[in-house]
């Protein structure tokens, strides 16, 4: 399991940095989102899946899955979604702006 | 903190109340204030030379960093005693010169004496500090110090060019003194120079010795403008004409004398140390004497000048360096270099900071200081003619003046090196005193060119700015005429220098030579009989005087019309170069392009990491230990896949939003499989509202078109995705089976024991949030509120018209 997790987790850092990489500011918007999707399993992944009860004490379970890479992922995905909706509102603005969201036009004077 | 702690760092001190002073009291000249200041120190230092006098020397601890070693350790030796006279006796001079020299109502006096106060107070601490990073602050204190004095009149480009300039050299050669006194520091342990001394055999023996050697010799010769680094010296000249005669006469360009002279002892006694200081003094001796006959402004042909003369004080403390090579008695024979080397640095400081001022007063009553321009002078200014007289008399070394009698010593010091008979000596020996005499020659003609075009023949009034030409203010001349005062009465007198000020000084650069109580014999006479020097003098006087007389001849040369420095070419190629090159590789780097910055991190990251675990060989497979998989969670995961891999050919808007929410859900699930509820809670619930909000932005939004992009971008972009991928499953999967192999046990049981006993919640990872790493939560709110406020902000708030960012 945790080796095809790995290859999943692989599949889709290379599908978000070949968005982050395209010249749409939209698809690099959505690069963003799923690039942190990757982190979110990777982490998860690296924690012995599948062993032992959900880390709840009272359900009567003895042993637990490690609960401390759970708490990193939960304060990864609030923070990915803060990062998330900033970008898209950010690009919302830029495009209203500048009325383009073709990051080659949006680079700014060529002799600066 | 002693008092000559206090001492040293006092103009530091009453730096900081300057700027008061000039706002407060208008009506008087900052300058009165200042001038109190080196006096009290002068007279201060004065009192340490009966101890130096007797062979004692002072030290006083401050520690400052006691366990990198660094400590602020001031040490009183004759050499150092020297300098600090030299720093406060100028200071005093010097200042009392500019307060009539900046006497404009317009002059920015409060930035003019700050610079001055801390260039006076690092020089103060470069000379007395003991321990070698302390100097080394101080070092540079004194270059960024004299680069503001040259730039003070900032409005003129010249002015900051020169400072750009000496402030490049100066600070390069800083850093490489600075790897030198590492490498010392490595070599002995200690920044201590003092100790350094005592434990010289640690250096002698070590590889780093002569690598050492070079860093620091490379710091006193840029900080003692020696060729080839001297180009700075004539271009600091745009500095108000106090500030020349204090720096780039009697204080900072000895800086790196002083250096050598201190270091002496630690690299000393060896042919390469012997060679490279003599030959860079002496080559800087000729080129400087050759550069200032050239000239045409008064105040470059005294910069040439000193460049020369500061090689000509190199060159003898090279040559003296022999001492050291013979241990037998007899090595007393061979200081005659070392006591013309401190005995010149006295008088160069003495006539040279007459001439600049001189020089100043001439440019402050005509306007020029062009010597095409000028002459006819001496009727008009007999008291700055004669100040001048005396001056370049002494420089070219005319009896009884000072000069000549360290013109006499240098030349027996050139001399007697040819026949040491050591480091080849026998070969190339007879070469050091013909180039010093040559060099001589060429000194004796610059001295006269300065007297005979600016003070003597016709006044040409109508080539100056002024319409009459008068004598100096009294107060402008008191300076130069206490200078000049010391210029005769060291010259009839030497001897009352020489055990009060030239032997400790000596005994300071060559400790160990004499034994306990004994003396250097410094019996500086004006007659020596009919010996080799005499002949050597009068050839100089004979050939100078033919030379300037055939002057009209030889001034048609090609030589004689450029003024230009060939290294002032390099250095300004060089320069025009440094700033091209970074322009190319700043454009090259810095594109605007948010793809290509992208590339340049992923590909830094991938190389760096594939590198790393290549080297260290971090790549493992581990099959053990694996959980199973559930015949869903194939389906579970190909949905995901399936959906992740299709965002980027998703042409519509709508559809892209569903498959990239879809791929979301698909993580909730996979978090619920992996056992953990809240992070599937967590994902659900920010999932849909992630959704909501793309959908409300989107409308706003364009058209997803296809990306129009060459297809060789298309390619590289593939790769970087692809390796990056890759990268991260390798990582991955070597990660976890690194960590089921060594099997480190996780930290759960920490919270998993503690989580009911220490904060009395049963759901662990909440504990974990918002008790164990509370204030990380904490932060973590402040983050999602700074983005809620830019959300908002990037919505609501619009720039009013005409407004930009």
């Amino acid at each position: 399991m945790e080796i095809v997790m790995s290859i999943v987790i692989g599949i889709v850092f290379a599908i978000s940095v070949y968005l982050l990489l395209s010249r749409n500011l939209i698809r690099v918007i959505l690069g963003t989102l799923t690039i942190s999707h990757g982190v979110h399993l990777l982490l998860i992944t690296m924690s012995e899946l599948q062993r032992g009860a959900p880390p709840l004490l009272n359900i009567g379970e003895e042993n637990f899955t490690d609960p401390l890479p759970q708490a990193l992922v939960l304060t990864a995905i609030v923070i990915a979604f803060g990062v998330t909706s900033m970008l898209l509102v950010m690009g919302y603005r830029t495009y209203k702006e500048h009325n383009t969201e073709d990051l080659d036009q949006l680079r700014g004077s060529a002799d600066e | 903190m002693t008092l000559l702690h206090w001492a040293t760092i006092s103009p530091f001190l009453l730096a900081i109340f300057i700027p008061l002073l000039y706002k407060y009291f208008r009506k008087i000249h900052t300058g009165w204030f200042v001038l109190i200041l080196p006096l009290v120190l002068f007279i201060y230092y004065l009192n340490y030379l009966p101890v130096t006098r007797d062979g004692g020397t002072v030290m006083e601890y401050v520690p400052w960093v006691p366990s990198l070693g660094i400590n602020i350790d001031l040490y009183v030796d004759g050499l150092s005693l020297l300098f600090a006279l030299l720093i406060t006796g100028i200071g005093v001079l010097v200042v009392l010169y500019s307060i009539y020299y900046l006497a404009d109502k317009k002059e920015r006096l409060n930035n003019f004496y700050v610079y001055l106060l801390l260039f006076m107070g690092a020089m103060l601490g470069v000379v007395l500090s003991d321990n070698l990073i302390v100097l080394y602050v101080f070092w540079e204190a004194t270059s960024i110090s004299s680069a503001l004095l040259i730039s003070y009149w900032f409005h003129r480009e010249k002015s900051i060019y020169g400072a750009q300039k000496s402030m490049f050299i100066t600070v390069f050669g800083g850093l490489s003194m600075l790897g030198g006194f590492s490498l010392i520091y490595v070599m002995t342990g200690t920044f201590s120079i003092r100790e350094i001394i005592a434990n010289v055999d640690l250096v002698t023996a070590s590889s780093l010795f002569i690598p050492a050697m070079l860093l620091v010799l490379l710091g006193a010769f840029t900080k003692s403008a020696q060729f080839p680094f001297h180009i700075w010296l004539p271009d600091a000249m745009e500095a108000p004409t106090p500030v020349s005669a204090y720096l780039h006469s009697a204080t900072m360009v000895k800086a790196g004398i002083y250096l050598v002279a201190r270091v002496t002892p630690i690299f000393g006694g060896g042919a390469a140390w012997f060679w490279i200081i003599t030959l860079a003094g002496l080559t800087t001796l000729i080129w400087g004497s050759l550069q200032a006959v050239r000239q045409k402004d008064l105040k470059s042909i005294l910069a040439f000048s000193t460049v020369s003369q500061l090689g000509m004080i190199m060159s003898l403390l090279g040559a003296g360096s022999a001492a050291y090579y013979f241990n037998d008695g007899d090595n007393l024979l061979y200081t005659t270099a070392i006591l013309a080397a401190v005995f010149h640095l006295i008088n160069h400081a003495t006539f040279k900071g007459s001439l600049f001022m001189a020089a100043g007063i001439v440019d402050h009553q005509t306007g020029t200081r062009d010597i095409r321009k000028l002459g006819g002078l001496m009727t008009f200014m007999p008291i700055t003619a004669t100040i001048s007289l005396f001056g370049l008399a002494a420089m070219a070394g005319i009896p009884p003046l000072n000069g000549f009698l360290s013109k006499e010593l240098f030349f027996t010091g050139m001399v007697q090196a040819s026949q040491y008979g050591i480091f080849n000596l026998d070969t190339w020996g007879m070469f050091l005193p013909i180039i010093a005499w040559i060099a001589s020659i060429f000194t004796f003609l610059y001295c006269a060119i300065i007297f005979f075009k600016t003070f003597r023949g016709k006044l040409q009034l109508e080539k100056l700015n002024v319409s009459k030409v008068r004598e100096a203010p009294f107060g402008m001349l008191i300076s130069p005429i206490i200078l000049i005062t010391l210029v005769i009465v060291f010259g009839l007198f030497p001897n009352i220098l020489a055990y009060s000020i030239i032997d400790p000084a000596m005994q300071s650069i060559l400790p160990g030579i004499l034994s306990v109580g004994e003396r250097f014999e410094v019996n500086i006479t004006h007659w020596h009989g009919f010996n080799l020097e005499l002949w050597m003098t009068l050839g100089v006087f004979l050939i100078g005087i033919l030379l300037y007389r055939t002057m009209n001849r030889w001034s048609k040369l090609g030589f004689y019309r450029s003024e230009q420095d060939i290294f002032n070419y390099v250095y300004d190629q060089g320069y025009d170069g440094l700033i091209k090159g970074s322009q190319v590789i700043t454009r090259a780097q810095i594109t605007g392009r948010l793809r290509d910055y992208f590339v340049y991190m992923c590909v830094f990251m991938v190389l760096l990491i594939f590198y790393t675990m290549f080297k260290y060989d971090g790549f493992m497979l581990s099959t053990d230990n694996l959980s199973p998989i559930e015949p869903y969670m194939w389906l579970v995961l190909i949905a995901f896949v399936a959906s992740i891999v299709a965002v980027p050919f998703i042409n519509n808007r709508m559809t892209a939003i569903i498959v990239t929410g879809a791929a979301g859900y698909l993580v909730a699930i996979m978090f619920t499989i992996f056992r953990a509820p809240d992070l599937a809670l967590t994902q659900l619930l920010i999932e849909t509202v992630s959704v909501i909000l793309f959908m409300l932005v989107f409308v706003h939004l364009p058209k997803l078109k296809k990306d129009k992009i060459k297809p060789s971008t298309k390619i590289v972009n593939l790769i970087v995705s692809v390796s990056v991928g890759v990268m991260m499953t390798l990582v991955s999967i070597s990660a976890f089976a690194f960590g089921s192999e060594t099997g480190f046990s996780s930290i759960r049981e920490y919270f998993i024991e503690n989580s009911k006993a220490l904060a009395g919640g049963y759901n662990i990872v909440n504990v974990i949030l918002v008790d164990f790493r509370g204030l990380d939560t904490m932060l973590e709110i402040l983050v999602l509120a700074i983005a809620a406020l830019g959300v908002i902000s990037f919505i609501k708030l619009r720039l009013k018209e005409g407004e930009d960012v």
